[in-house]
């Protein structure tokens, strides 16, 4: 049973042979101690450093794939009331753990099992056409994942030989999971925490 | 040589016409056979559509998403304790395992530990919430094949389980218990003396499983080389819990990872299979019910006292920043991925749920297969729908 | 019919063949009522740790009633593509054959529907119309245009027909000890005869015919595609297999086929192994006198009950064979044994 020390140890050490194989391309880490560590990969890089990971380094499971979208949401928590305009919100696009430099970012996260290290990944996707590569020819149970984060963001990958929609029904339009496009449901009814008071009756003593 | 009618004439090439549609429409060569969304075998809305050959599946390719509640993105507006709520119902089985990911993660973000009490009481419940689960797989998985008196029992012995966990949370199936910083309440009194007699109950009730299938030639027949995975494919695709382990990799998040619960207090075995086949899957899902009961004995025995909520603010804001926290759940890897900006909700969490990974590998497995076989893996790997489309 | 003899009324012929029909389809209703309430609502619950219907009736023994009230007044439906001719037909096919199996079984001395001294083919008229059922269930599967039951009709054919032969071959080992292929010639040989000289026991073939038995139970269960081999029926696959679907009045008319039809391979099972509707004769001339014109039906319907009990107990108990492993446990354990066990029973016959 190994301690937390040892443990961020063995990270430290694969995110240094990771660095070793990639060169240029790792383009920041950041290790929160006790929590896990985060790296982050050039985007022409990301295959290769799938590939890396799978071959080299002896991350053989493959955890999840996913993205993030860091554009705050223009409809904020969902809360707003209707009647009144839609406040301002800040459209400013604050990456976490890592940095970066477009709006959406692909998050990935392998394992190795032999030794207990685990790697969260992230690499940029470009603003003007979101693509990435593709990791199925590397682990094959990308292949879900990433039909997934495709359907939901809208973010195309290279190399994938199926990407088609997994959850949603076919003719559906829209990224769902972007944080411009609205959840319906507070939309078409306004959220019930609203308070929601009658205004007074006109012409009661006292009260205007 | 009879004259036919122009009548007779046209109503033959009728009939003709008609059995070459209905010949077409069943295509009996290379039938084409959707199981499910609505079969009595899948756990659920999941749908499988296979190309036989005879009884023998070409290809199979299982099309989840008849249950999407769009889980991700209903967290993004909701506060953290809310989402307590939500992700209570995505494995609906074992339901209080689901939220102790999430809690540990945004306490994580926030850096407090609850104190050991809650520690120890989270690891109970999530323990029981692991037996009622798995309970069900044990029976459910002879239904699937034919035999259909085990699964009563295996209700039975639940619901014993399943009392327990309402007697502590007020829920049998949501509990909604977890809070970050600790629990809402503390445990009934006599709770301890109850779950110990339930959990003798368990363990009868899995010998009584070993013997009645497990023992059971024509179980064995049914399940023993059916639908191997081999350990590069399992880990390639992500497999985890009982079929991971099943395929001969011997890992544990409960005893590998580090996490601030119970269960490095405790002394208990990780069960591993070396066949990878469904036989494999069943036995190694029975040994850890076995297991989890002594945990759960262990921990009864060993429950510190002292408060069982940290000190949290009332509204609770969690500070920005990202965490992952992934948890040994009845299903397999369970996590989250919360990222935080310092607001009264997340910003984003992605579910990692342990049966979208398991169920991914059924394209792979399914060729080749009868049509039987299927079922029986399908029940081997066992998914249940909340968890594949959350 | 005996009956006339024994109230004195002279009945024309077609008067006594509706009296046998009405008998034959009593028979039948009863005893399916008996065995679905007693082991299907009943003894699968005890086993299954619940106590079953309770409501209808004391004990829920009026559940049947209630069942078949509700099956007949359910809509009459066709799926859009099946061959309508065929899809009524096919269940009456399976109720017919089962009626004929009872037609067959002799209930007494002189309570029989067929005459056993003009109807000498007895056994080999038996299993000939046992198999007409398999042409009501391919009829059912292929006319219901649904792929499931089509799948379901398949697999019944293929189960069915295998598992004929380790029955057939049981019956000739008891053929041959018994020397006549008469039913009730075969009852009276087990009563009147002796094992080593011992009266007292009779010679219930299910001693000699120990192996016989055996292998005509497990055929008599795949017959009735009951599991472990209901792979025809497999409900968490198929749904319903070949019965998909049918609905009310055609559905019930399954439903009492399947289960009259455990009834009436237990009776054959019984007539042929336990010793039919006789007790030993050394205990007592039975045959003169009408006493066992009345006690020999219930002793054979209790001898039914119980075969009937092992039949359900193992379907309740035991996970379903795949079909290819159920076509090698008929083709390659069961016709050999059979086969060997007719050549123990001629050597030992000629011996003896």
């Amino acid at each position: 049973m190994s301690s937390l020390a040892e443990l961020s140890e063995r990270r430290a050490a694969a995110v240094e042979r990771l660095g070793a194989e990639l060169g240029e391309a790792l383009v920041a880490t950041h290790e929160a101690p006790g929590r896990g560590t985060w790296v982050r990969v050039r985007t022409d890089a990301w295959r290769t450093a799938g590939e890396v990971l799978r071959h080299r380094l002896g991350f053989e499971y493959f955890d999840f794939l996913s993205a993030i979208d860091w554009l705050p949401s223009p409809y904020g928590r969902g809360e707003d009331d209707p009647t009144q305009p839609a406040p301002e919100r800040s459209t400013e696009i604050r990456p976490g753990y890592t940095g970066g430099e477009t709006r959406f970012q692909v998050l990935a996260r392998v394992f190795d099992v032999r030794n207990n290290v685990g790697l969260l990944l992230k690499v940029d996707v470009p603003d003007a056409e979101p693509a990435v590569a593709s990791w199925v020819p590397v682990y094959a149970g990308a292949n879900w994942h990433e039909r997934e984060t495709w359907e939901m963001f809208g973010i195309v990958f290279a190399g994938h030989p199926d990407l088609r929609k997994l959850y949603l029904p076919t003719g559906f339009e829209g990224f769902p999971l972007r944080k411009d496009y609205p959840l319906l449901a507070r939309l078409v009814k306004p959220w019930p925490g609203i308070v929601d008071v009658e205004p007074m009756p006109e012409g009661m003593a006292g009260e205007e | 040589m009879t004259m036919i009618s122009d009548r007779q004439q046209l109503s033959y090439i009728a009939s003709q016409a008609a059995d070459a549609r209905v010949n077409v429409e069943l295509e009996t060569e290379g039938m084409t056979l959707n199981i499910g969304p609505q079969h009595p075998a899948t756990h659920g809305t999941l749908r499988i559509v296979c190309r036989l050959d005879g009884e023998q599946v070409v290809w199979a390719e299982p099309i989840p998403g008849y249950m999407h509640r769009g889980y991700e993105k209903l967290t993004e507006v909701r506060t953290f304790p809310q989402v307590t709520t939500l992700v209570n119902r995505i494995d609906w089985l074992g339901s209080f395992c689901n939220e102790v990911p999430f809690i540990l993660a945004a306490e994580q973000l926030m850096d407090i530990e609850a104190p050991p009490r809650a520690q120890h009481i989270r690891t109970l419940l999530f323990e029981m919430g692991r037996i009622a689960n798995v309970i069900l797989f044990l029976g459910d998985m002879g239904v699937q094949l034919g035999a259909v008196t085990p699964v009563f029992f295996a209700f039975r012995d639940r619901e014993f389980v399943l009392n327990q966990i309402e007697a502590a949370t007020g829920g049998r199936f949501h509990p909604n218990f977890d809070r970050i910083g600790g629990l809402k309440d503390d445990l009934p009194k006599g709770w301890i003396d109850e779950s110990r007699a339930v959990m003798r109950r368990v363990r009868s009730f899995c010998d009584e499983m070993e013997d009645l299938l497990l023992g059971n030639e024509i179980f064995e027949a049914r399940t023993r080389g059916i639908g191997v995975i081999p350990r590069e494919i399992a880990l390639q695709y992500g497999l985890s819990g009982a079929n991971l382990r099943a395929s001969g990799v011997d890992w544990d998040l409960r005893r590998d990872q580090k996490l601030p619960m119970a269960w490095d207090k405790c002394d208990w075995k990780v069960w591993t299979h070396p066949d990878g086949d469904s036989f494999a899957r069943y036995w190694v899902r029975l040994q850890e019910v076995r297991e989890s009961s002594k945990i759960v004995d262990q921990l009864l025995d060993t429950m510190p006292s002292g408060p069982i909520m940290a000190k949290v603010p009332r509204i609770i804001k969690v500070p920005e920043g990202e965490a992952w926290v992934a948890t040994e759940n009845p299903l397999g890897e369970m996590g989250y991925y919360v990222v935080s900006k310092g607001d009264l909700g997340p910003f984003r969490v992605k579910i990692r749920s342990a049966s979208f990974s398991n169920i991914s590998v059924a394209s792979w497995v399914l060729r080749g297969t009868y049509v039987p076989d299927v079922i029986t893996i399908l029940a081997s790997l066992y998914f249940i729908l909340g968890d594949i489309d959350r | 019919m005996s009956a006339a003899s024994v109230l004195a009324i002279e009945i024309p012929y077609w008067g006594q063949s509706i009296l046998r029909v009405v008998g034959g389809l009593a028979a039948l209703l009863l005893i399916a009522g008996t065995v679905v309430y007693l082991y299907l609502f009943k003894a699968v619950s005890f086993m299954q740790s619940r106590l079953g219907p309770m409501e209808a009736g004391p004990y829920g023994s009026m559940q049947l009633l209630a069942e078949v009230g509700k099956w007949l007044q359910k809509e009459d439906l066709f799926p859009d593509n099946a061959d309508k001719r065929i899809f009524k037909l096919a269940p009456i096919i399976v109720l017919v054959s089962t009626f004929l199996l009872y037609l067959t079984i002799p209930w007494g001395p002189d309570a029989f529907f067929l005459d056993p001294a003009t109807f000498n083919t007895g056994i080999f008229f038996t299993l000939a119309v046992s198999s007409i059922s398999v042409l009501g269930i391919l009829m059912a599967g292929w006319s219901s245009a649904n792929k499931y039951s089509l799948m379901g009709g398949l697999r019944a054919a293929g189960q069915l027909i295998a598992y004929e032969l380790p029955m057939v071959l049981a019956v000739v080992g008891v053929v041959i000890q018994a020397g006549t292929l008469n039913l009730q010639g075969i009852v009276v040989a087990q009563n009147d005869g002796s094992i080593f000289g011992f009266e007292y026991l009779g010679n219930p073939f299910v001693l000699t015919q120990a192996i016989g038995f055996l292998i005509f139970v497990i055929a008599a269960q795949a017959e009735l595609t009951q599991t472990p081999f209901d792979m025809p029926i497999a409900e968490s696959e198929l749904v319903a297999g070949y019965m998909t679907e049918y609905s009310g009045f055609r559905f019930l008319i399954f439903f009492i086929a399947e289960f009259a039809s455990a009834g009436a391979f237990a009776g054959i099972a019984s007539v042929l192994f336990l010793g039919g509707w006789g007790l030993p004769t050394a205990w007592g001339d039975w045959t003169s006198g009408n006493a066992m014109n009345v006690i020999g039906p219930v002793l054979l319907l209790t001898k039914i009950l119980l075969l009937s009990f092992v039949i359900f107990w193992a379907r309740f108990s035991f996970p379903r064979l795949r079909e290819d492993q159920l076509q090698r446990f008929a083709w390659k354990i069961l016709i050999p044994l059979a086969l060997g066990n007719i050549a123990v029973t001629a050597i030992l016959k000629v011996v003896f």
